[in-house]
């Protein structure tokens, strides 16, 4: 769309989207900056330029914050997700998208519902229920648990990619003689590839940045995800802010350098999602 | 045989949610310390919590997040998405950087507004008071605690809602932007009649999805101020917390959780009704 506007409101415009930029990467430039810094020029200026690059920063921050295990933990939380909330979930949505089931309305319903449902309504006896079965400081249980909760996001987006499927593909294939097993993972499957794609990118993220879910059922060291080890490292008293925002930009760089390259997708997925239905 | 495709999800969702779900609606009626067995109450725990001063500050400071985040953050999401729709250059630049801090896991942004930022010994905050300026930290301090926890959620927040609605913008139909800047209107014109009853579903989407969110409001508290200092940034979501893991009283927390819900409940039904409509189309 092209609305042509006078130099003065291209101006005032250019200027308060300039400042919102400023306003938004002051933290982030903070974080990159002091991750170099040594302690002691933290606390005399966190906003000066590190007089020398602190390299040691990233180093010591691997090993308080015990990166080489709580890293290890986090990709096989992620991975477990990713595959987990993929699997079932396109399973459901194709299901729900051709109203393969006569009760789509209401399992539909339900799964809407449990989106916005609260974490604490069913946190306290899950936790002592899995206390009870050994299920604390198991990555399974917690992958298990990540993917109740963002299952039903990640089924409405798929859904419209089922829905965009031409109808007469499946005939076809059933005119063929395939089973519904055979439709789904040889017909249906490779269509909705790029919506696949797109949850799984963003049941990614939010598996990598998850903290409430992670702190509660991850407590032993080396159990942890990234995330609450980096949690615990800067809750410390004695705490040294250069290796702090060292382990920060340790976890945050990969999601960023991803986010830059398939921003398209990441943002598309998530307003989609949320949004469409 | 179709019917089996759904058995996974179910079956997960039930044994995650549905079943503990269930199971907090009872607790909440009986007295439990998550070991011994549970004693029931009635409405006992919802009457300790009547009485409880720090629950009714929780509560309202879940109604004052409530306020803040349907009001700002969207007033600055639709001032900033109209504004990607004047400057045609460097759109998906802004856009990319608004975002930002959607991708950027809580713990961390928490952690540098915290230390790099309010922070009187290594933060921006202490730099200026070095040089005399007269900020204070507002975690520590009792009546801005809770808004020094919102402005880090705002700033966390605000380009999500930027990003929906700038997409919702660009599905308003050209023609209806084309009369209206032949007849004349000024930007604030056309924002009052054309672009914004454009995307008033979006828009009411977005509020009932803020007013779901505002009652569930946990990390940012939770790793800021723990509630503190002295409750006056306690929501429900971390009393809940608290009761169940730090004070061993789960069926009180149950309680929370119960209040939390049929609060959120009554938004999570518009939600869906403005979502399976669109659904249909």
């Amino acid at each position: 769309m092209k609305l042509i506007e006078s130099r003065l409101t291209m101006t005032i415009t250019y200027a308060l989207l300039g400042f919102l930029t400023l306003v938004t990467l002051f933290p982030i430039v903070l974080l990159v900056l002091n991750s170099v810094k040594a302690s002691a020029e933290i606390v005399q200026n966190p906003l000066s330029l590190p007089s020398e690059l602190r390299w040691d920063n990233f180093t010591r921050a691997w090993d308080d914050a015990g990166f080489s295990s709580s890293m290890l933990n986090s990709a096989k939380l992620t991975a477990l997700t990713i595959l987990l909330v993929c699997s079932t979930g396109s399973l459901t949505a194709y299901v729900l998208a051709r109203k393969k089931v006569a009760s789509w309305k209401i399992v539909t319903f339900y799964l809407l519902a449990t989106t916005t449902a609260p974490i604490q309504l069913f946190l306290f006896p899950l936790y002592f229920g899995f206390a009870r079965l050994g299920l604390i400081n198991n990555v399974f249980a917690v992958a298990l648990v990540y993917t109740a909760i963002w299952s039903p996001f990640a089924i409405m987006l798929l859904r419209t990619y089922f829905l965009a499927i031409p109808k007469e593909l499946e005939e076809a294939a059933l005119v063929d003689g395939a089973t519904a097993w055979q439709v789904f993972s040889k017909v249906m499957l490779p269509m909705a590839s790029p919506g696949i794609l797109t949850v799984a990118l963003i049941i990614g993220l939010y598996s990598w940045n998850e903290f409430l879910i992670s702190t509660t059922f991850l407590q032993q060291q080396d159990h942890r995800t990234a995330v609450v080890s980096f949690f615990l490292l800067s809750g410390q008293y004695s705490s040294d802010w250069g290796e702090i925002m060292a382990a920060a930009l340790i976890i945050v760089l990969p999601v960023v350098v991803l986010f830059v390259a398939l921003q398209r997708r990441f943002i598309e997925g998530m307003a989609g999602g949320s949004v469409k239905g | 045989m179709h019917r089996l495709f759904l058995v996974p999800t179910l079956l997960i969702n039930a044994l995650i949610i549905l079943i503990p779900a269930c199971l907090t609606v009872v607790l909440a009626f009986y007295s439990w310390d998550g070991m011994s067995s549970p004693r029931f109450v009635g409405f006992g725990n919802f009457v300790r919590l009547w009485n409880d001063r720090i629950f009714w500050r929780a509560f309202e400071n879940n109604l004052i997040w409530l306020l803040i985040f349907l009001t700002i953050p969207i007033a600055m999401g639709l001032l900033a998405a109209t504004m990607l729709l004047v400057a045609q250059r460097g759109r998906t630049f802004f856009q990319v950087i608004y975002f930002l801090p959607v991708v950027i896991a809580t713990a961390i942004t928490a952690r540098v507004w915290q230390g790099m930022i309010f922070s009187p010994a290594t933060g921006v905050f202490g730099y200026l008071q070095d040089l005399g300026v007269p900020v204070i930290n507002p975690l520590t301090k009792p009546s801005m605690a809770l808004y020094g926890v919102a402005t880090v959620d705002l700033w966390h927040w605000w380009g999500f809602l930027c990003v929906i609605f700038f997409a919702a913008l660009r599905q308003v139909p050209q023609e209806q932007i084309e009369a209206a800047k032949i007849e004349g209107a000024t930007f604030f014109q056309m924002m009052r009649h054309v672009l914004l009853p454009g995307i008033r579903p979006t828009i009411i989407l977005m509020m009932i999805m803020t007013v779901i969110w505002s009652f569930l409001v946990f990390d940012f508290v939770y790793i800021l101020t723990q509630g503190g200092p002295a409750f006056s940034s306690e929501v429900l979501s971390t009393m809940a917390y608290r009761n169940a893991f730090y004070d061993l009283n789960v069926g009180q927390a149950a309680a929370i959780s119960l209040i939390i819900s049929l609060l959120g409940l009554v938004a999570t039904f518009f939600y869906i009704r403005v979502q399976s409509r669109e659904g249909d189309q």
